[in-house]
């Protein structure tokens, strides 16, 4: 079987954000792999390692720079990797059709992607593109297993959790807890950078953006930043309870 | 038409229905309001939701008993498909947020995420919503025939009934096979007020110490004033508190009145949670900590003796 993960490359969520002319500027910021979509490289690296014959494909579309994260799935074990390169910036749904394109191409039966995207904090680029392909999906899994074309495992839904089983072909949206993902060793990266990274453009996939990007902006809500020092404990209690009943008024 | 799909629990309307139900009516001339009520007996929730809007479509099935995407999305689809829907608003619970595409792509009709504003500018919707982890907030456009929404929970004002219910019409639907199965649930149901609903939260971290240490000062401090109880992700992980309880990026996102952190350092994922807040209160033994720069009141000390100080302090 071959199995597709589709990463992206995003600012690290330890990086400060800054805008500049409506848009997140993200130059001399340190970027990486999406950590949402690492789990997704994890588990399908897992589930060969587990005894799955499988081919592990990844895919990423973006700028040049997106093929950084693509080297260091490479790197991580993924077997080739799919660089479908534009400075387009696609909403979720754009960028289904070329997953969805790919996945056709490619013959692949397991789809993962991350469960949010940490830059646009979407949810909805795994649904969408099982929609396309007539998939079933199954989001926010937290533990997954493979036995022959049944995947099972458990994810997160509105109020708890679920066990699950599913028949492939299908999408996995992937998060925090299903795994922890490997660092790239050294004799890794260098074993990557021989590996096969196409690089396709976007024209042949037919797509344009069904949103238009009008501005971003930081609102930081300002806040009072009254902090006390807690060495006199009965005092600070005190002072902090006096605050938010007469102050703050939020308490009775 | 605007269409929204009713979000329902035990046999009432939640609140994030009567959230969509006021950026529904804010939109103004896109057309008569329809809820769409999906479920297995859900004729108290069809009678609820009538008050607050003008037409009622019901599809009470045994089928539906259970939430499933694909069934959803053919629904949602094939009602906003025969009713002509210039605008479909869906909850942005975790369910609206992974069916709602599905309904997108359907439609071939462009989707608005997690949406905090939503107005037209008489040839597309724009609407805002966070982007970055809640950091950045970001507008977007989009035209088309139809659109759809989904609505992040806690933003919009709660819509007021009104005194003369709308009409209620049965829809026949055609649904297709479920095929995620599911095969057992963990229902997390806690006595205390919820945390989408509750005005006070007090949530804690690894910097509540144990299990024990949760219970005596999370607890017993949201206990005090009435408050939902919330954790964060290590807490979760670490099997000391149920995932319901969770806040933050794969948890649910909260916007109190007030919100208390207690032994929560505050990482980035954490705040994407709960930096909406009102208020934000902390209590933690790092001065360093990134909860003291978004907190507008905070005390620099050890949670076990100033939580239960506290407490007392509030009992005067």
């Amino acid at each position: 079987m071959r199995i597709l993960t589709f990463i992206r490359q995003v600012l690290d969520a330890e990086e400060s954000v800054r805008v500049s002319d409506g848009s997140v500027a993200l130059e001399n910021s340190k970027l990486v792999m999406d950590t949402m979509d690492e789990y997704g490289v994890e588990e399908a690296l897992r589930l060969r390692e587990g005894g799955i014959d499988a081919e592990i494909v990844a895919l990423s579309v973006g700028p040049s720079r997106a093929q950084d994260a693509l080297r260091t799935a490479l790197a991580m074990g993924v077997d080739r990797a799919i660089h479908v390169e534009t400075d387009v910036k696609l909403d979720a749904i754009a960028l289904s059709k070329i997953v969805a394109q790919v996945a056709q191409q490619e013959e692949a039966s397991l789809i993962l992607s991350g469960g949010q995207q940490a830059d646009w904090d979407s949810h909805a680029l795994g649904a969408a593109t099982a929609e396309r392909l007539n998939w079933p999906q199954v989001t926010w899994t937290s533990a997954l297993e493979l036995k022959g074309n049944t995947l099972s495992g458990k994810h997160d839904v509105d109020e708890g959790s679920e066990t699950f089983t599913l028949e492939l072909p299908a999408v996995v949206t992937t998060q925090q807890g299903l795994n922890e993902p490997r660092y790239p060793t050294l004799p890794n990266i260098m074993k990557a950078k021989k590996k096969e990274l196409r690089k396709e453009g976007l024209e042949q996939f037919n797509v344009t953006p069904n949103l238009k990007f009008a501005g971003a902006e930081i609102q930081v809500k300002n806040r009072l930043n009254k902090i006390l020092d807690g060495k006199d404990v009965q005092a600070a209690a005190s002072q902090l309870v006096d605050l938010l009943r007469n102050e703050a008024r939020v308490i009775a | 038409m605007i269409l929204l799909v009713v979000e329902h629990a035990h046999g009432k309307v939640s609140k994030s229905s009567y959230e969509m139900i006021t950026a529904a009516r804010e939109l103004g001339g896109e057309g008569a309001v329809t809820a769409l009520v999906l479920g297995s007996a859900v004729a108290s929730v069809a009678t609820e939701v009538a008050l607050a809007v003008d037409q009622v479509l019901v599809a009470d099935l045994p089928e539906l008993a259970q939430y499933d995407s694909e069934m959803w999305a053919a629904a949602v689809a094939q009602i906003a498909t025969e009713g002509e829907a210039k605008v479909v608003l869906i909850g942005g619970s975790r369910s609206g947020r992974e069916y709602s595409p599905r309904v997108a792509i359907k439609l071939n009709s462009p989707l608005l995420e997690d949406v905090i504003s939503l107005k037209t500018n008489g040839e597309a919707l724009v609407a805002e919503h966070y982007t970055y982890l809640a950091r950045v907030t970001e507008t977007v456009e989009a035209t088309g025939p139809v659109v759809v929404v989904s609505v992040k929970p806690g933003v919009f004002a709660v819509a007021a009934p009104r005194t003369v219910a709308a009409e209620q019409f049965d829809v026949d639907l055609n649904l297709p096979a479920r095929r995620l199965q599911v095969t057992g649930k963990t229902a997390e149901s806690s006595s205390r007020i919820s945390l989408s609903e509750a005005e006070i939260v007090v949530s804690g971290g690894r910097g509540v110490g144990s299990a024990e240490g949760f219970t005596q000062h999370v607890e017993g401090l949201a206990d005090r004033l009435g408050a939902a109880v919330g954790a964060t992700r290590a807490i979760v992980d670490a099997g000391w508190r149920p995932y319901s309880e969770q806040v933050g990026q794969t948890g649910k996102t909260v916007q109190p009145k007030v919100y208390i952190a207690v032994g929560i350092s505050g990482a980035v994922q954490h705040l994407s949670g709960m930096n909406k807040s009102k208020v934000i209160v902390a209590i933690n033994r790092d001065a360093e900590a990134p909860i003291f720069k978004i907190a507008d009141y905070g005390i620099v000390g050890d949670v076990n003796q100033l939580v239960p100080a506290i407490i007392e302090e509030l009992r005067k």
